[in-house]
């Protein structure tokens, strides 16, 4: 190839259609197209078929009025809103439980993966047993088993457990007030985000302190203070503007006030258990791979072992612990459609479940539930990439 | 799992879809194949379920014998699928199935817009409650603000929509996707009553740790006629299915039952000689051997004695026929003559 070019390149370009590049080009873009046409024919296909055999195709139903309930909605609906609607209210009770369940499945596995690395035997034993235990049973057995375990005992909404006079636990979810915010209270949001702002700006002042004179700061105690302080003080000033929606029985069960449904509770449980124990190994593994010569650096350097943990361990480890981290980030959020298991009315469960039978739209419905998974997946990828980079050895 | 199989499903009829395989064959496919495929409930005392050795029996079962019966002269030439409620049309759609007799509500939206022909009605039955009777409800309209387990993909869910709208109550629905689960959540007090069609709701409670403390409430808030379903496209299956249904509703009807139709087999009555292929078009019409109603007949029975046997007073269910009893003594059971 190199003598090739080397012979021929001065004098006279070849023709146009002998260049490698625009060669491969034409091909990958033939490939491409055949590949697209393809594509296109088998959806013309499946559609025309489809019609044929007096099968409903195309999106109109997502216009049409659903007709069904659905146990837990983030926003409005009831049986008048469209099949539209259902997938929202879906994808949106899909994004609460992943999300949630990644957070403590991230606060489990991180406390696990640490503490089998304990120097306590029984700590450390704990959390081999714990890891060995959730790791080996499939996840739909624990979803059941949480589900009933935490049904079973409960009682019902008239013999409900009552904490304080405001929280409330039966069988039918754990009740408590809800906030009424009354006039005025929108200051305090504002306050909030004035005080975010003000730590944030605080902790880069601190930051660049120590880098030039040494000396560290508490930063994170300031933050607390202003984050929880300026919109409490405003809050007070303003005369206490929020008032609460007390859970009342009736005759057959609670109304008022919020919920967390007991399917919900037993899906988080059992998600965050149960990918917790990935993540720990996740967290291990991490930890052993930086060498211990640097823990006995910072132990020389007369670090204590928390913030030897915390400074030079840790960040270290990450390099490691992120790229699984993602992975079962991944996990969790695709695991979260075994909710339909138990009746808790995610993505898959009320659109790709209910909405798909009742409108018999199949390849249209599984296209959509599908595309939003991908989507899901792609986001949480992209993110912790971009966290990946960001947090790589940054060489000074 | 589930969640695999509906987008398996999903996945294969975009395979069928695509290429147009489907030729109207259903019947060679099956002499080929040697068996009928028929999709079936997870498990619903009285209309499908399977007993340890896993073999089927039900009223909704002896439709898919009758079938085999029929084509094979063989009632025991059948596979079973056991389906979900939501997971039935698709299955049937992408032709993993031949046929489905799973206690399908017959309705202008799934006969008219899923690909799907209804072959009959082989239970007519409506929706109702049941509650435990520590609740102490008596009616349906007492159920303001009451929570329901409910099983996902049913018209079980739109009709409790329909009905709390229609006077004006609140509900809670808890959604299950199998029947399973659906009794155990309500069985554990997730919810303070389970509705389905009424002759499910008397199948599930014996599946309750304590059947006797619940009670069928008297309301029936909608019609259920539940029946064998075929997909669209391939009529002369349809018709093997709609008249394998007739041949039991017909033979009750003449008075022919599993044990005296040998005997009959030399009737005078040109009646009872058409329905055994005596006299007549026989099995011409439906490609059919001659003997096929006479070995459903022979092999499965006829009406009453599969609804006894399973629904009736001769099981567990112990369910009156009711509105199942044929059109001339009371009923709404009507099968077109043979002749
Ligand atoms: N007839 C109604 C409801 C049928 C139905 O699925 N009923 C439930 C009762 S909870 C059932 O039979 N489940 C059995 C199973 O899922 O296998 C329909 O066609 O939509």
């Amino acid at each position: 190839m190199a003598d090739e070019q080397r012979g021929v390149s001065e004098p006279a370009k070849p023709a146009l259609w002998r260049r490698p590049a625009v060669r491969s080009l034409f091909f990958q873009l033939l490939l491409i197209a055949g590949i697209g046409f393809f594509g296109y024919t088998i959806f013309q296909n499946t559609l025309h078929n489809m019609q044929q055999r007096g099968i409903s195709t195309g999106f109109g139903f997502l216009n049409s009025e659903a007709g069904f309930g659905i146990l837990m909605t983030l926003i409005p609906f009831d049986e008048t809103y469209t099949y539209g609607r259902t997938f929202l209210v879906g994808l949106l009770n899909t994004l609460l439980v992943a999300s949630l369940g990644i957070i403590f499945a991230t606060i489990i596995g991180f406390i696990m993966g640490v503490s089998r690395l304990s120097r306590n035997w029984i700590i450390s034993r704990l959390a081999t047993v714990y890891i060995e235990v959730f790791r080996n049973i499939p996840l739909l057995l624990q979803i059941m088993f949480w589900y009933f375990a935490v049904l079973r005992p409960l009682p019902g909404p008239r013999q409900s457990m009552i904490f304080n006079d405001t929280l409330f636990l039966n069988n039918r979810g754990l009740y408590m007030p809800s906030p009424i915010y009354e006039q005025g209270f929108w200051l305090v949001v504002v306050a909030l985000l004035v005080a975010i702002v003000a730590a944030v700006l605080v902790a880069r002042w601190a930051h660049k302190r120590q880098e030039a004179t040494g000396q560290p700061f508490h930063t994170v105690y300031a933050a607390i203070g202003l984050v929880l302080g300026l919109p409490l003080l405003t809050f007070l000033m303003m005369g206490s503007p929020l008032s609460w929606d007390m859970p009342v029985l009736q005759r057959f069960n609670m109304g008022g006030g919020m919920v967390v449904i007991p399917e919900l509770a037993a899906l988080l449980v059992a998600l965050s258990i149960y990918t917790g124990t990935f993540i720990a190994e996740a967290v291990r593994s991490g930890i052993l791979a930086v060498s211990h010569g640097q823990t006995e650096a910072a132990h020389a350097l007369g670090l204590r072992p928390g913030p030897t943990l915390r400074l030079v361990i840790i960040p270290q480890a990450l390099r490691v612990i992120i790229p699984q981290l993602t992975s079962q980030y991944l996990n969790l959020t695709k695991n979260s459609s075994l909710a339909t298991a138990i009746g808790y009315p995610d993505l898959v469960a009320v659109f790709a479940g209910t909405t798909l039978n009742q409108t018999g739209q199949a390849v249209e419905v599984i296209a959509m539930t599908m595309a939003v998974y991908l989507a899901i997946s792609l986001s949480i990828s992209l993110f912790m990439n971009w966290y990946n980079k960001r947090i790589q050895l940054v060489e000074r | 799992m589930k969640k695999i199989h509906v987008i398996a499903s999903a996945v294969a009829l975009t395979a069928v879809m695509s290429s147009n395989a489907f030729a109207g064959a259903t019947l060679d496919g099956v002499k080929k194949k040697g068996f009928v495929q028929c999709g079936v409930s997870t498990g619903l005392p009285g209309f499908s379920s399977a007993d340890e050795k896993g073999n089927w029996s039900g009223l909704d079962v002896d439709v898919c014998r009758a079938v085999a019966a029929a084509v094979f002269g063989d009632a025991g030439k059948v596979k079973y699928t056991p389906l979900t409620a939501k997971e039935r049309f698709t299955a049937l759609q992408s032709g993993e199935i031949d046929m489905l007799s799973r206690n399908t509500t017959w309705t202008l939206t799934r006969d008219s817009s899923l690909g799907l022909n209804f072959a009959g009605v082989n239970y007519y039955d409506g929706q109702g409650f049941m509650v435990t009777k520590t609740l102490g409800v008596k009616s349906a309209l007492e159920l303001d603000g009451a929570s329901f387990c409910i099983q996902a993909g049913t018209t079980t869910e739109l009709n409790l929509a329909d009905y709390f709208r229609a006077n004006d109550m609140s509900y809670t629905p808890v959604t299950f996707d199998s029947s399973d689960e659906t009794v155990k959540a309500f069985d554990a007090g997730r919810c303070d009553a389970l509705t389905s069609d009424q002759s499910q709701l008397y199948a599930l409670r014996i599946k309750l740790g304590n059947p006797d403390g619940a009670v069928v409430l008297p309301e029936v808030i909608s019609k259920e006629p539940l029946g064998p379903v075929t997909a669209q496209g391939d009529d002369e299956w349809y018709k093997i299915v709609r008249w394998s249904l007739f041949a039991m509703l017909n033979a009750e009807e003449l008075g022919i039952n599993s044990g005296n139709v040998d005997e009959l087999m030399s009737s005078a009555d040109p009646n009872i000689r058409r329905l055994l292929g005596k006299e007549g078009i026989k099995g011409s019409g439906l490609g059919l051997p001659d003997s096929w109603a006479t070995d459903i007949i022979k092999q499965v029975g006829n009406y009453a004695e599969a609804f006894e046997r399973n629904v009736g007073m001769g099981s567990a269910l112990k369910i009156a026929r009711g509105q199942n009893a044929l059109w001339n003594k009371g009923g709404l059971q009507y099968a077109p003559p043979i002749r």
